[in-house]
């Protein structure tokens, strides 16, 4: 199977019905984008499929093959961090961060389509990402951080 | 430097000297060397050889001038890795950046009981403080022999030691790698937080940009050549027994095997997925026995209660409760909930030989060691556990559940197995907070002031019993109950159940004397730190504003784990809708050591403490869980965060205590009450409104 991950070319050998999530973690050693959940609720395991994002731990791989797969790993260019990145790294939001990944990939998938969004509009498309450790307001902040960027 | 191995031998005593001897460490001894530093180099930690009261226990100073400092507390998301490396750093005059702390590696770092009971900053931050303020000391006194000159003329700075005349040394010239066995100075000098500059700032998460990255391992993403993944076969329900199993299926699939070791059955597979349908093709036959529901669990706690025991018992409820006109008796419920913690139970372990590492997440790293010595019979020298920062806890993580599973599933395959439960399995088969019925009775005279309390609990747990109230005849039980559903530690453990019902009587009790619940509270109280807190809350609040239609207001204050919080807050009611408005908590736990984090603890703590006072709960029928899923475990969410104020009160004064636990106990009552002031309606079970209010 041929995987473009990442600006990258993958060639696997995995079954079709193999959840994306256990693709990239497994075969592919993406481990940034996390298991949750199992179904879809909790958000951390985002990625974008050619910029919309999706739930990989429900995504058979078999049906994102040709697509751009964008994971956590692949935002940081040559070095440097994705703006939203950085401005989740100033206001430091995060406890245990293991919903990290998924909360800026959320973050970025919302300010691809709405550059400028209201706090409104911020809840609206963050209400499937879980903080467990409640970090929410935090997070909120990062995200209107981010519009700045 | 010929006073060198003085001020390195002093720790060295015999009880050590032959601790080294036995653990087989080679020490070749000639007569001017007797304890030489060299054997001490890098290596022989691996061993673990250090005394807990010896300097180099906690911190060494690398060549390279890298300080590392070993730490037996383990972050699961209360940010302590930033806090303690910011006093060692303060006490040891160095920046943050050249500090490394290891932490909870029962190979690396010295015993610790575990990170619970927000103990932490009251005891580690002190311990570390105090090894950092004594190399600091023994620095000085090394720079001192060095020039031949007095330590009062040279002072510590930058990670050098510099003397007055200008001349400097870095601190990892003077030490050359070498290990500092010296005892720890217990009443060495420590840095006032007035003097503070890296302590007591809002230093940002350490390795921050691992996390937002994708960079951080935790130990579920942990890999190691030849690992293979383990899954494990689960009964259908609490208290089923297994009768067979036909594995024969599973063990057809290319690439899986079974382990079978009586009613362990494990399949490992070369990837979780192959695994995981494996274990499906297991065919399986249980023996069921008849379990408790959600509809009869409070009826079971109060009949199958153990021989009480009394925390509190004093003067004669009985005689005032005859005596009083104002006597109110109420019940209250508490049901099972689960921590969630977002990252599930996970651990890799590996064998070499008779020799066991396993990573995995865990508050108890050497409790789990412990666990594995028991079930494998090997040496705990022979077990290493290792705790990479982990995704989150709560409590929850307090058992080696995953790492013993791996462990023995890595045993047989003779290969490197990762185990990483699902969600489903970490609602069915964690534990739970526990649930818990909770009694109380108390009576109240004519100034307001309560004379009589008498309070009994039935299993929640003794924690959160005692009241900061000051009642002359008290009356306080804990009835111990077999649980039937697993339980075990929570953030603040029963405190949450206890404050709950004890807030929740306070405010009933004025309102039952028609007295304003804050000016009953101040009437109540002596200790000056609670009432700060409520006064405080209380302002930030505008608690006497004027209150808008279907609105209500609540307060509830507790002092727990070290920690004082006052919570106030705004409900709307409407429809049958409780809406939270917002919440103002103040709060106080000593001396602040990183505002911002303290600040995320509070909130997180009023966050998810809000999951429990409004929807949270584990529903169970027959032994079975019912809603073992995020999509039918409701916990808090965006949308579920109202307008929050905190006021963190700093208090330079008193030593600094923990913070991850207190401010989740009195959220729930102040909710409750304010749905009492909307609506009169007293809601006495937790959850409050699982599924509204009705009307």
């Amino acid at each position: 199977m041929q995987l473009h991950v990442n600006g990258k070319e993958y060639s696997i050998e995995v079954s079709g019905n193999t959840t994306l999530l256990t693709t990239l973690r497994e075969h592919l050693d993406l481990t940034g984008s996390k298991y949750g959940c199992g179904e879809g609720v909790c958000g951390a395991c985002t990625v974008l499929i050619n910029g919309v994002p999706v739930r990989s731990c429900i995504t058979p791989v078999g049906s994102v093959q040709n697509k751009e797969i964008t994971t956590i790993e692949g935002l940081e260019q040559n070095g440097k961090l994705h703006p939203v990145q950085e401005a989740f790294l100033e206001v430091d939001p995060f406890q245990c961060a293991y919903c990290a990944s998924g909360m800026v990939m959320s973050s970025v998938a919302l300010l691809n389509r709405n550059p400028s969004p209201s706090k409104q509009e911020i809840m609206d498309a963050m209400q499937s990402n879980i903080c467990r450790c409640c970090t929410y307001p935090d997070l909120v902040e990062a995200i209107v951080k981010s519009i700045k960027k | 430097m010929e006073k060198e191995h003085e001020l390195f031998e002093t720790g060295l005593t015999r009880r050590r000297f032959f601790h080294l001897m036995g653990s087989g460490v080679a020490v070749v001894l000639t007569a001017s060397d007797l304890f030489a530093l060299t054997i001490f180099n890098a290596g022989d930690k691996e061993n673990n050889i250090y005394a807990d009261d010896e300097i180099a226990a906690w911190i060494h100073i690398n060549p390279n001038g890298i300080i590392t400092v070993y730490t037996g507390k383990v972050e699961v998301g209360q940010n302590i890795r930033t806090s303690l490396s910011q006093v060692v750093a303060e006490e040891l005059r160095v920046s943050l950046n050249t500090i490394e702390m290891i932490m909870g590696d029962t190979s690396l770092t010295p015993y610790d009981r575990g990170t619970y009971g927000s103990l932490t900053t009251p005891n580690m931050s002190p311990q570390l403080r105090k090894a950092a303020a004594s190399l600091r000391e023994t620095l000085i006194e090394m720079a001192a022999a060095f020039w031949k000159t007095s330590t009062s003329s040279l002072k510590a700075r930058d990670g050098k030691v510099i003397h007055s005349n200008g001349k400097s040394i870095t601190y990892s010239e003077l030490t050359k790698g070498k290990k500092i066995l010296k005892p720890v100075n217990d009443k060495v000098t420590l840095t006032s937080p007035d003097q503070w500059k890296v302590a007591g700032q809002s230093i940002p998460k350490i390795n921050g940009r691992d996390f937002i990255t994708g960079k951080h391992m935790y130990t579920s993403d942990l890999k190691v050549p030849g690992m293979l993944y383990g899954k494990i076969m689960r009964a259908p329900s609490y208290g089923a027994t297994l009768i067979s199993a036909d594995t024969s299926k599973a063990k057809s699939i290319a690439g899986i095997t079974v382990v079978e070791e009586k009613d362990f059955i494990g399949v490992i597979g070369p990837d979780s997925q192959t695994a995981e349908t494996a274990l499906w093709e297991i065919n399986a036959q249980w023996k069921t026995t008849p379990q408790p529901s959600n509809n009869t669990i409070f009826s079971y706690l109060k009949e199958n209660a153990q021989a009480a025991r009394s925390e509190s018992n004093f003067g004669s409820v009985e005689k005032i409760f005859n005596e009083s006109k104002d006597v109110l008796t109420q019940t209250f419920f508490i049901d099972y909930i689960a921590h969630v913690p977002l990252e599930p139970r996970a651990a890799l372990a590996q064998w070499e030989g008779n020799n066991l590492t396993v990573w995995t997440g865990t508050q108890r790293p050497f409790a789990v060691q412990e666990q594995l010595e028991q079930l494998f019979g090997i040496p705990k020298n022979n077990i290493r556990v290792i705790m990479p920062d982990t995704g989150s806890g709560y409590g929850g993580k307090h058992t080696g559940d995953a790492a013993l599973e791996a462990a023995r599933l890595a045993k047989a395959a003779g290969k490197p197995v990762k185990v990483v439960w699902t969600r489903e399995e970490e609602f069915k088969w964690a534990y739970f907070r526990p649930a818990g019925v909770i009694e109380v009775k108390s009576a109240v005279n004519n100034e307001g002031i309560i004379t009589a309390w008498e309070f009994h609990n039935y299993n929640s747990g003794p924690a959160g019993l005692r009241i900061p109230y000051e009642v002359e005849n008290q009356k306080i039980e804990f009835h111990p109950v077999e649980s039937p559903l697993r339980q075990g530690s929570y953030r603040a453990l029963a405190g949450v159940a206890n404050v709950f019902a004890r807030e929740c009587q306070i405010n009933d009790l004025a309102n039952l004397r028609k007295i304003d619940p804050v000016t009953f509270r101040l009437k109540n109280l002596k200790d000056d730190r609670l009432k700060n807190v409520l006064e405080a809350t209380v302002q930030a609040f505008g608690w006497s504003k004027v209150k808008p239609k279907d609105r209500g207001y609540g307060i509830a204050c507790a002092y727990e784990k070290g920690g004082y919080i006052a919570t106030a807050v705004e409900v709307e009611v409407s429809a049958g809708e409780v809406k939270i408005v917002s919440i103002v908590a103040a709060f106080e736990c000593g001396k602040i050591i990183n505002p911002r984090h303290l600040k995320s603890q509070v909130v997180g703590c009023l966050l998810q403490g809000l999951g429990g006072a409004m929807f949270e709960a584990i529903e169970f029928k027959d032994g079975k869980i019912i809603n073992p899923s995020m999509a039918n475990y409701r916990v808090p969410r965006f949308k579920d965060v109202p307008a929050i104020d905190i006021v963190l009160l700093d208090r330079p004064d008193i030593a600094s205590t923990g913070a991850g636990e207190a401010p989740i106990v009195t959220i729930a009552p102040a909710i409750r009450q304010a749905i009492f002031d909307a609506t009169n309606k007293k809601l006495n079970q937790l959850p409050l409104v699982p599924n509204g209010l009705k009307v």
